[in-house]
């Protein structure tokens, strides 16, 4: 297979958004001009290419498509506008300015992501300028929220631990100022600044790290803190690990190759772990991603999509290469690795008070979506927070939004409007849906064969009944629901994963672990509801009966041989062995 | 070849005729008798001619060999070049690309053994032209529970629909792409396969559904394709030998010439193009046409409703031109009718007269479809109170009181007056005779009959408010919007309007100011100077209230302006904006290009709303006129004058 790669990465000229981009000038194109033609709510698909990197999608509401078009209208464009903050921290201002904007300008809502970032969806061509200029005067940014750039840079939000997330949180953000494009157009095109530099002129300076064609695709950094692994550290391009002796940052393990997206019908592409290969002291981090992410600049596939991640340029070669390559871009080389231990990904609902008398307070937000339901005013109750709270706010990889820093002489007041607005923790709820993730999917993603955001709590109703019947609703279970097979749930580190494959129907996999650090296998492909619950029903009963004492059904699927375990995304589309099989048909 | 029953068409008798006439023949004479049969079908198929028409209309299409004016002998030379040479469409929907690749792989091999193939993606190919179509390639694949790819969309629908022609004579094969994990695998192409046969077509080779490794599959149904191609070539296309028979014999039956400008290349010749043919259809005896589409072309979430509603014109032998109108007459709205017979205390079956013959309907029919009902006149008025002499009917229709009985008849209809003059009593007999005879609501046409020579589209806009406590309904529009389906008939008749006319010169630039529905004639004007092939410039001004809901027609727009037949377009939408915008505004800040257009010898056409918008566009045109050209107030308007005389400043406006 590793043969085959390889021809492929040599087979043919660079893809068209190469040309796209270098013909770009630097992120340029014809951004200007697309955003104030007056016919179509549109951009033109090179500029949709372009904007991406500025941190919008041009998408459309495909609940809509089909009736427009016989209607001989376009259809309904509206823009996802990506707001990038490192490790997912905003101050109460930033928080109550994107509140106002989502109400303004986007469709009265917001969405936190699984990178610790945060979505405005349905902003129209029109306020789409507006928008960003009112984004940037909070002092937040939307460049390099997407695009074949170095992404939000995700970092361990744990607030009990606050010394340490305080340092990791440093070093995120040194990494993530480090690693963003310099280019001016973002300034020129949202932020009405003068040209400083005419760009055609000034060539190479305009970007000495990523140079005029960007990167060969999206990169992703994380950086965990054990025992904590909620930032799916194993699903990162550069995965830190933060090596914490005598209560102090030392400096960090590092993982590479990482990534979730793959291409149905395609094994040649398959969802990665990041491989551990050895450490840094804290104070180099930032000198290792850059190297990291020049070895993928150089070597990662640039005439094919779909094989230009991280991980296929080091599988192609292989992780030895890639050390010595590291080592030598370095000029030293990196230490072996130190033990850690991962217990979960998930987030810790609820108070907790952290070192330094402060208290934070995990929220749980079902898919990461805030909005006011008519009985759950969620985002009114935060925007009351956001107008006294001192602390500031964090967006979990869970999607999830933690009150932090707060004062003991604030806590009670927050207390009193989480109460009043019934904001909620999540600790009446099963642990099933407290370990769920679901991307956006439909209507807006352009990507989603499924739906995944607006789907995944009906299917947990049922599930959770299902669980309540075999007495096991206690038992802290993750399930990832993506609404296509690229992985923004990162659906395939799920004990329960489900992929979709067109409307209503999902590849069901089962077998990841629990604390993220294996893959989990497709164990049924295509199937309905109906079929997702009956074949659950039939493992979990089998886990009730037999699973061991602290055994994690993900775990448990592999111990009882419905699908093996899988460590390498070279096995990922392995075929399942006869005899595993046997032993479900005796269970 | 030996003609037998089985391996031809004829029964045994005439197998035996033609067995024993066709060895008698000379060449010559089996080339002319060809074209003659040719002809012959043609005609049986379309006595009217009409087919001439079309078959140039369509020829424009696709440019083939440049012909001379004689028309004949370039046809029997390019002929001679082309011998054995057949065309073929290949059409590919595709979501991913493979598709594509495998159409354009199968062109490229087409064209490698000397066919003239042409490869579209479906949504590029115009539906009209497949009609012309000799053999069709289809490679497509299924997405999601059995769904086409979006470019394929337009097209399958259109093939499902009613306006889907007839298509015998076509040879076609289909290659399905699919994934057979899915339980509709492979069904878009299953069903290009079913509906193709179910029109007529026959298969050249057996449909193949490939899975997700297609590639030998693919190749095996290329291979397939080829060589059934290579079987069908012997025969001599039936089009070519009448062609050749016109170089032969420029003595041939009136029938033939239509087969050969079937083959030839249309020459652009609108007074031969559009020869009167005489129909029996009239205002007085409207042709029954039936409704083949019917779709709100405002999107969800707008405060208006504009119908595009599609008529069949097949067998009304109407020839329309872009700026006609289409006459309906309606039905009065079922509630309102059944409203009145109650207050009326009158019974729906009692039989009235209608029409002037004397002959009787049940009442409730006459109200529905012979008498209008919604408007008050003075003449009713009159003649009710010379029935029912009611005091204040009288006293309103006192000559002092004009005033008053303006007012009142505005916005009032029958139901009102026997509801506040208590006409309750007054015998059906009597009454429903006053009444005026129900008319017909004429409809700017919104399509060229060069694209859709069967076909007619109007644009029509839902009229409903509130008025004197009870909602009301456009009579026509809102029957058309809430109670006419795909499938019903309308009575219609064609209106011809001399005075909105497309300029003689197709390379003439046209400016066009059609805000609302006003619209509807430009998008005729547009799609025949796509079908002429027109070089002059073209520029719309089109406005309503909102971007993103009631911007009509918006594809039909950026398509022409992608491929250059409209060359410019400028857009007010009204309520996006704190303030209104209105056409008038864009054209103010247009002045200077919009001045020199005018004196480029631009024809000017303004359609639609006549008391507010059309009087505001002629005030700006002076202004810019006045403006641009530098000239005083009555300069200028001698200018727009001087345009009207010149037939460039035409109106249509209601």
């Amino acid at each position: 297979m590793a043969e085959e790669k390889w021809k492929l990465e040599q087979d043919g000229p660079p893809s068209d958004v190469e040309e796209i981009k270098k013909n770009s000038r630097y992120l340029r194109g014809t951004l200007k001009e697309s955003l104030q033609d007056p016919l179509t709510g549109s951009v033109t698909e090179e500029d949709n290419r372009i904007l991406k990197f500025h941190g919008s999608y041009m998408q459309d509401d495909r609940d809509l498509r089909n009736e427009r078009r016989r209607q001989l209208l376009e259809p309904a464009y509206q823009f996802m506008i990506r707001v990038r903050a490192a490790g997912g921290v905003l101050t109460p201002q930033q928080w109550l300015e994107m509140d106002r904007l989502a109400r303004q300008y986007a469709n009265g809502s917001i969405r936190l992501t699984t990178r610790q970032a945060l979505q405005f969806h349905g902003v129209i061509k029109w306020n789409l300028r507006q928008t960003m200029k009112e984004i940037n005067d909070t002092l937040l940014t939307t460049l390099a929220a997407c695009g074949d750039v170095n992404r939000n840079v995700m970092c361990n939000p744990n607030p009990y631990q606050s010394e340490v997330h305080e340092e990791v949180y440093h070093w995120a953000e040194q990494i993530s100022k480090h690693l963003e494009p310099k280019t001016r157009a973002y300034y020129e095109i949202w932020l009405n600044d003068e040209k400083v530099v005419d760009s055609r002129e000034a060539d190479e300076e305009e970007e000495p790290l990523y140079g005029s064609v960007y990167l060969p695709r999206k990169f992703k950094i994380g950086i965990a803190v054990p025992p904590s692994n909620d930032v799916d550290v194993f699903s990162q391009d550069l995965g830190f690990i933060a090596i914490v002796e005598d209560g102090k940052l030392q400096g960090f393990n590092v993982a590479v190759g990482g990534d979730m997206g793959m291409t149905y019908g395609d094994p040649q592409t398959y969802p990665q772990l990041a491989r551990v290969i050895g450490y840094t002291p804290a104070e180099r981090v930032v000198e290792v991603a850059e190297k990291v992410v020049t070895i993928q600049r150089d070597y990662g596939n640039r005439s094919i999509r779909k094989y230009a991640r991280l991980k296929y340029t080091i599988d192609r070669r292989s992780v030895d290469w890639f050390v010595q390559e590291l080592n030598s871009r370095l000029g030293w080389s990196l230490e072996p690795a130190r033990p850690f231990h991962f217990e979960h990904n998930g987030d810790r609902y609820g108070w907790v008070k952290g070192k330094g008398g402060k208290y934070h307070f995990t929220l749980f937000i079902q898919s990461g979506r805030i909005r006011d339901w008519d009985d759950y005013p969620l985002m009114t109750g935060l925007r009351e927070i956001a107008k006294i709270h001192s602390g500031d706010f964090r967006i979990t990889p869970n999607q999830n939004l933690i009150i932090a820093n707060v004062s003991s002489r604030k806590k009670k007041q927050i207390e009193e409007l989480i109460e009043r607005y019934r904001l909620t923790d999540g600790k009446h709820l099963s642990p099933l849906r407290r370990n769920s993730i679901a991307c956006v999917a439909l209507p807006t993603c352009g990507l989603a064969m499924a739906e995944a955001e607006r789907y995944l709590p009906h299917l947990l109703d049922k599930i959770e009944v299902m669980l309540e019947e075999l007495g096991i609703q206690d038992e802290e279970i993750t399930i990832r629901m993506s609404g296509c097979p690229n992985g923004c749930a990162r659906p395939y580190l799920g004990e329960i994963g489900l992929t979709g494959k067109a409307p209503g129907k999902y590849n069901l996999y089962l077998g990841g672990s629990f604390p993220g650090d294996r893959l989990n296998k497709l164990y049924k492909e295509n199937i309905g509801e109906e079929e997702i619950l009956d074949t659950l029903k039939a493992v979990f009963s089998h886990y009730a009966r037999e699973r061991k004492a602290g055994e994690r059904f993900g775990d448990f699927v592999v111990r009882a041989g419905y699908v093996p375990a899988v460590y390498s995304g070279l096995h990922f589309h392995d075929p399942i062995p006869a005899e595993t099989g046997d032993t479900l048909k005796k269970a | 070849m030996q003609l037998e029953v089985e391996n031809s068409p004829f029964n045994q008798e005439q197998v035996a005729l033609l067995n024993r006439l066709l060895p008698t023949l000379t060449e010559g004479q089996l080339v002319w008798l060809a074209g003659y049969l040719t002809a012959l079908n043609q005609q049986r198929k379309d006595p009217s001619g009409l087919i001439q028409a079309r078959g140039n209309g369509v020829a424009l299409l696709e440019p083939v060999p440049q012909a001379v004016s004689s028309g004949l002998a370039p046809v029997g030379s390019s002929q001679g070049e082309q011998k054995g040479v057949r065309e073929v469409t290949v059409l590919y929907g595709t979501d991913t690309g493979n598709s594509k690749q495998l159409a354009e792989k199968l062109t490229r091999q087409l064209e490698e053994r000397g066919y003239k193939a042409s490869c579209f993606v479906m949504d590029q190919f115009k539906p009209q032209t497949l009609k012309k179509v000799e053999v069709l390639l289809i490679v497509v694949s299924t997405h999601g529970e059995g769904e086409p790819p979006d470019n394929a969309l337009s097209f399958y629908e259109f093939l499902h629909s009613r306006r889907a022609p007839r298509l015998e004579g076509l040879k076609f094969s289909v290659l399905a792409l699919g994934d057979s994990s899915y339980e509709h695998f492979c069904k878009a192409g299953r069903d290009f396969d079913q509906r193709l046969a179910e029109l007529g077509g026959e298969r050249l080779y057996d449909r193949v559904d490939c899975d997700v490794d297609f590639d030998a599959d693919a190749e095996k149904w290329m291979e397939g394709v080829l060589a059934a191609l290579q079987q069908a070539g012997g025969a001599l296309p039936q089009q070519e030998a009448a062609a050749a028979l016109a170089t032969v014999h420029p003595a041939i039956p009136n029938g033939a010439q239509v087969a050969l400008s079937l083959a030839q290349p249309a020459i652009a010749d609108p007074a031969l193009e559009r020869q009167p043919v005489s129909s029996p259809y009239s205002r007085t005896n409207p042709f029954q046409a039936e409704v083949l589409e019917n779709i709100n072309l405002n999107g969800r979430g707008s405060t208006q409703e504009t119908r595009h509603l599609e008529l069949s014109l097949e067998g009304s032998h109407w020839h329309y031109e872009p700026g006609d109108c289409i006459g309906i007459y309606p039905e009065n709205n079922p509630t309102l009718v059944d409203q009145l017979i109650e207050a009326m205390g009158w019974r729906g079956e009692e039989l009235v007269p209608v029409g002037k013959e004397g002959q009787e309907r049940p009442l409730r029919e006459a109200l529905l479809s012979h008498y209008e009902i919604t408007v008050l006149t003075k003449p009713l008025l009159e003649k009710v109170a010379a029935l029912h002499a009611h005091d204040q009917l009288v006293s309103l229709l006192a000559p002092e009181n004009q005033e008053q009985l303006r007012t009142y008849l505005y916005g009032r209809d029958l139901l009102d007056l026997v509801q506040d003059f208590e006409l309750k009593g007054l015998p059906a007999q009597e009454l429903v005779p006053l009444l005026r005879k129900m008319p017909a609501r004429l409809y700017s046409i919104s399509s060229s009959h060069l694209a859709t020579p069967d076909e007619v589209s109007l644009t029509i806009r839902a009229v409903r408010y509130e008025a004197h406590g009870r909602q009301r309904y456009g009579v026509c529009s809102t029957q058309v919007a809430d109670r006419i389906q795909p499938g019903d008939t309308l009575p219609v008749y064609l209106h011809h309007n001399p005075e909105f006319k497309l300029p003689d010169d197709p390379d003439r630039p046209l400016i066009m100011i059609g805000p609302g529905t006003g619209v509807a004639p430009f998008r005729s004007f547009l799609a025949e100077r796509e079908m002429l092939g027109a070089q002059g410039k073209t520029w719309l001004f089109f406005g309503d209230r909102h971007f993103l809901t009631d911007f009509l027609y918006q594809l039909d727009w950026q398509r022409w302006l992608k491929e250059g037949v409209l060359t410019r377009m400028d857009v007010a939408f009204s309520r996006d904006t704190e303030q209104k915008v209105y056409v008038q505004h864009r054209m103010l800040e247009k002045s200077k290009e919009l001045y020199s257009w005018l004196e480029d010898g631009a024809y000017l056409y303004v359609c639609g709303d006549e008391k507010r918008m059309a009087k505001d566009v002629h005030a700006t045109l002076l202004q810019i006129i006045q403006q641009e050209g530098g000239l005083t107030e009555e300069q200028s308007e001698e200018y727009l004058a001087q345009l009207r005389r010149e037939k460039r400043y035409q109106r249509d406006v209601y």
